[in-house]
């Protein structure tokens, strides 16, 4: 049978009803929101044990990113992130894991274009794009004052 | 306690927001965290971000929104502090402690883990 993507996609989209978005809306909510309750104990944590209020985030972020990059390692991340979607994607911990996966999946090129360079397949754009508008900011900012 | 479910309710919520935004738009996880880390540095610019912080906490500062507000944060401090030169220094230096963990966790575990091309990267 022959048919054009639009018509693939029309036919996608009668067969896969609202239900779609009542599956995936609720796994995105609980599984982001687990990792920021999760992030909200490290940090209740970290603050406890003495730490300032800066260098507790700082050690929860590092902390979620540990434990995003040893799952990833371990194949574990990818089959969360199947439920999770943007639960488990949004957070630091995908983030972390978007700069994880490259790194392991092009380790066969080599440690500067596979690894090193693939690295930033996602974290580049995101960092670009953040430092860029930071810093039309901060130009703003600096005239405003 | 309080405080673990207003985290759970307003991280869950953003994550939320990211997936109407996946499952309505198409746009590819590449594009919804660089959106979601650029609208960070927006939401934190205007001054909106850091009330948000105050009220939930890790809520607010786990998703990547909360990265870009740390930018807009770091590169309102060095302004202060340093002037024009600051808004060049301000926002790596607000987030090179994650960015910096971020690569060498990364590095080591490509190191260590023997996965190649059966793991699939997040694209």
């Amino acid at each position: 049978m022959n048919v054009t993507k639009k018509e693939y996609e029309e036919l996608n989209k009668s067969r896969s009803p609202k239900s779609k978005l009542q599956k995936t809306l609720p796994k995105a909510f609980v599984a982001g929101g687990v990792i920021c309750a999760i992030g909200q104990c490290l940090l209740m944590l970290y603050r406890y044990l003495g730490l300032e209020e800066e260098t507790a985030g700082l050690a929860v972020s590092v902390t979620l990113i540990t434990l995003s990059v040893l799952l990833t390692g371990l194949g574990l991340y990818d089959k969360l992130a199947k439920h999770g979607g943007a639960g488990t994607l949004v957070p630091i911990t995908g983030f972390a894991n978007s700069v994880a996966a490259p790194a392991l999946e092009f380790k066969t090129e080599g440690y500067i274009a596979g690894i090193g360079a693939k690295m930033f397949l996602i974290a580049g754009p995101v960092i670009v794009y953040s430092t860029v508008a930071a810093v039309a900011y901060g130009v703003v900012y600096a005239l405003m004052k | 306690m309080k405080q673990i479910i207003i985290a759970f309710l307003v991280g869950g919520g953003i994550c939320l927001l990211g997936q109407l935004l996946i499952d309505l738009t198409k746009l590819t996880p590449a594009r919804i965290l660089t959106a979601f880390a650029v609208c960070g540095v927006l939401l934190g610019a205007v001054g909106v971000y850091r009330p948000l912080i105050d009220f939930a906490g890790a809520g607010a500062t786990v998703p990547l929104l909360g990265f870009g507000a740390n930018l807009a944060f770091g590169v309102k401090r060095a302004v202060d502090e340093n002037g024009w030169s600051g808004a060049l220094t301000g926002p790596l230096t607000a987030a090179s402690g994650g960015i910096a963990a971020v690569l060498l966790l990364s590095l080591l575990a490509a190191v260590i883990f023997k996965r190649g091309l059966n793991c699939k990267a997040a694209k």
